[in-house]
C-alpha cells in the first residue's frame, strides 16, 4: 500500500474532502468499484450508496445520492449531487433524502403512466436509498 | 427661511437616515463575506464539472445523434432569457444594470426577427423590465423566501427551464446575471446554458482516453441537465455576492451623503440661531435708546 491517489469529494455547495487515499470504493451506476493508484481512466455515474475512502489518514465513509466520478491514474474526483459524511448522517437528513426520492417517484408515476422507463429508474433510486439506510442502520420509518 | 425648529427636525431625520444606511452597510458587508465564501466553495465543483463536460463533449460532440442539450435543436429562432436579479432594492445600480443588459440583448434579438421569451428570477428585475418587455414574460421564479441559497434552488430553476426545453418552447437559453469582480465592480454578464457552450468549458485535455460507464451517451444525458443546474447555481452565487457588494457601496455612499447633509444643515441652523440672537439684541438696544 505504498502508492496513493489524490481523492476529492465535491458537492455543488462545497469541497467536502481532499485527501490522499490508497483506495476509494465508489457506488457506480453499473456496480460498485474500487479505484486504486494507476486505475485506468474512467468516468462513471453514481447511484445512491456509500463511498468509502481509505488512506494514510484512516478510513472514512460518505453517503452520496448520485452524481459522477472521474478516475484517472493519479486522482479520483467524485462530484456528488449531495454528500454527507457518515457520522453526520442523522435520521432527519436521511428521511429528507428518502422523502424526496419517494416524492419524485410518485410524481413520475402520475406523469408517465404508460412509460415504464422513468418510473423504474426512480423506483430503483428509491430502492438504493433504502438499501443505504439499512446499511448504515437507519430506516426510513 | 425655515424656522429653527424645522431645521432641527430635519437634522434629526437625516441623522436617523444615516444610522439606517450605516446599519445596512454593515449588514451587507457581513452578508457579502458569507456570499463570497459560498461562491468560493462552489468553485471546485463547477471547475471539475466543466472539465469533465468538455472531455465528454469532445468525444461525443460531432456525433449526429448527440443529445439536443449539447447540439441544440438545430434552429436559432426562439431565445429564452433567464434574467436573474435580486429580490430587494437599495443596492445601487445592481438590478438596473442587469435589466439594461437584458433589454438591449432582447432588442437586438427582436431586431433580428427572433422570438424572445423571458423567465425572471427575482422580483426587482421583473419590475424593471416589465414595462418594455412585459409581453414576453413566460414565468417567474420567486426566491424571496430563500434565506440561504442552496443547490436545490438552482435545481428548481433548471427543472423549470428544462421542462420548457423538452416541451419545445425555445431553442437557445441564456442566463443574465452579474459577475462579482470585487466590491466596487460587478459586471452584468450573459451566459449561454442551452445548448451547452463547449468553448466556455476551457481547455480539453486530449492525452488520456477515458472509459465510460455506462456509455458516453448515457453519461452525457445524465450530465447535461446537471450542467444547466450547475451553471445556474454558479450564477446565483455570483449574483448574491454582487448584490451585497453593490448594496455595500451604495449604502456607503448614502451614509457619506447623509453626513455631508447634516454638516450643511448644522451650519444653516447655527447661522439662523445667530441671526435670531442678533435680531433680539437690536430690538433691546433700539428699545433702550428710544427711552
Amino acid at each position: 500500500m505504498a502508492e496513493t491517489v489524490q481523492f476529492d469529494l465535491v458537492s455543488p455547495e462545497r469541497l467536502l474532502a481532499s485527501v490522499a487515499a490508497h483506495e476509494v470504493s465508489i457506488p457506480g451506476a453499473e456496480g460498485d468499484l474500487t479505484a486504486m493508484a494507476d486505475h485506468a481512466p474512467l468516468i462513471t455515474t453514481l447511484r445512491p450508496g456509500i463511498l468509502r475512502v481509505s488512506g494514510p489518514s484512516g478510513e472514512k465513509e460518505y453517503v452520496v445520492t448520485g452524481g459522477f466520478a472521474e478516475i484517472s491514474g493519479k486522482s479520483v474526483s467524485v462530484l456528488a449531487e449531495q454528500a454527507v459524511a457518515r457520522e453526520d448522517m442523522t435520521r432527519e437528513t436521511y428521511k429528507a433524502m428518502v422523502d424526496a426520492a419517494t416524492d419524485k417517484l410518485a410524481h413520475a408515476q402520475e406523469k408517465f403512466v404508460n412509460e415504464p422507463g422513468p418510473v423504474d429508474e426512480l423506483a430503483k433510486l428509491l430502492a438504493d436509498m433504502v438499501a443505504v439506510g439499512d446499511h448504515i442502520g437507519l430506516s426510513a420509518n | 427661511m425655515p424656522s429653527l425648529k424645522d431645521l432641527k427636525n430635519r437634522i434629526g431625520s437625516v441623522k436617523s437616515t444615516r444610522k439606517i444606511t450605516k446599519a445596512m452597510q454593515m449588514v451587507a458587508a457581513a452578508k457579502l463575506r458569507r456570499a463570497q465564501d459560498a461562491a468560493e466553495q462552489a468553485r471546485p465543483y463547477t471547475e471539475r464539472f466543466n472539465a469533465v463536460m468538455s472531455k465528454l463533449a469532445a468525444s461525443v460532440g460531432d456525433a449526429a445523434n448527440a443529445p439536443r442539450l449539447l447540439a441544440g435543436t438545430g434552429e436559432d429562432k426562439v431565445h429564452l432569457l433567464v434574467v436573474m436579479t435580486a429580490e430587494r432594492g437599495l443596492c445601487g445600480g445592481f438590478n438596473a444594470n442587469i435589466a439594461k443588459l437584458a433589454k438591449t440583448h432582447a432588442a437586438e434579438l427582436l431586431a433580428k426577427g427572433k422570438t424572445v421569451k423571458i423567465l425572471t428570477v427575482g422580483k426587482k428585475g421583473r419590475d424593471a423590465i416589465k414595462r418594455d418587455l412585459g409581453q414576453y414574460f413566460v414565468g417567474h421564479v420567486d426566491l424571496s423566501e430563500v434565506k440561504r441559497l442552496g443547490y436545490a434552488d438552482a435545481q428548481g430553476i433548471a427543472t423549470e427551464v428544462l421542462k420548457r426545453f423538452d416541451g419545445g418552447e425555445f431553442d437557445v437559453a441564456k442566463i443574465f446575471f452579474s459577475r462579482f469582480e470585487n466590491v466596487v465592480s460587478q459586471v452584468p454578464t450573459i451566459q449561454q446554458v442551452i445548448p451547452f457552450d463547449v468553448s466556455e468549458a476551457g481547455e480539453v485535455d486530449t492525452d488520456s482516453f477515458y472509459d465510460y460507464e455506462p456509455d458516453e451517451q448515457a453519461i452525457l444525458a445524465d450530465l447535461l441537465p446537471r450542467g444547466v443546474a450547475t451553471a445556474i447555481f454558479a450564477a446565483l452565487l455570483e449574483n448574491g455576492a454582487s448584490e451585497q457588494g453593490a448594496r455595500m457601496s451604495a449604502m456607503d455612499n448614502a451614509t457619506r451623503n447623509a453626513g455631508e447633509m447634516i454638516d450643511k444643515l448644522t451650519i444653516e441652523y447655527n447661522r439662523s440661531r445667530q441671526a435670531v440672537i442678533t435680531n433680539e439684541l437690536i430690538e433691546i438696544i433700539s428699545g433702550a435708546e428710544a427711552l
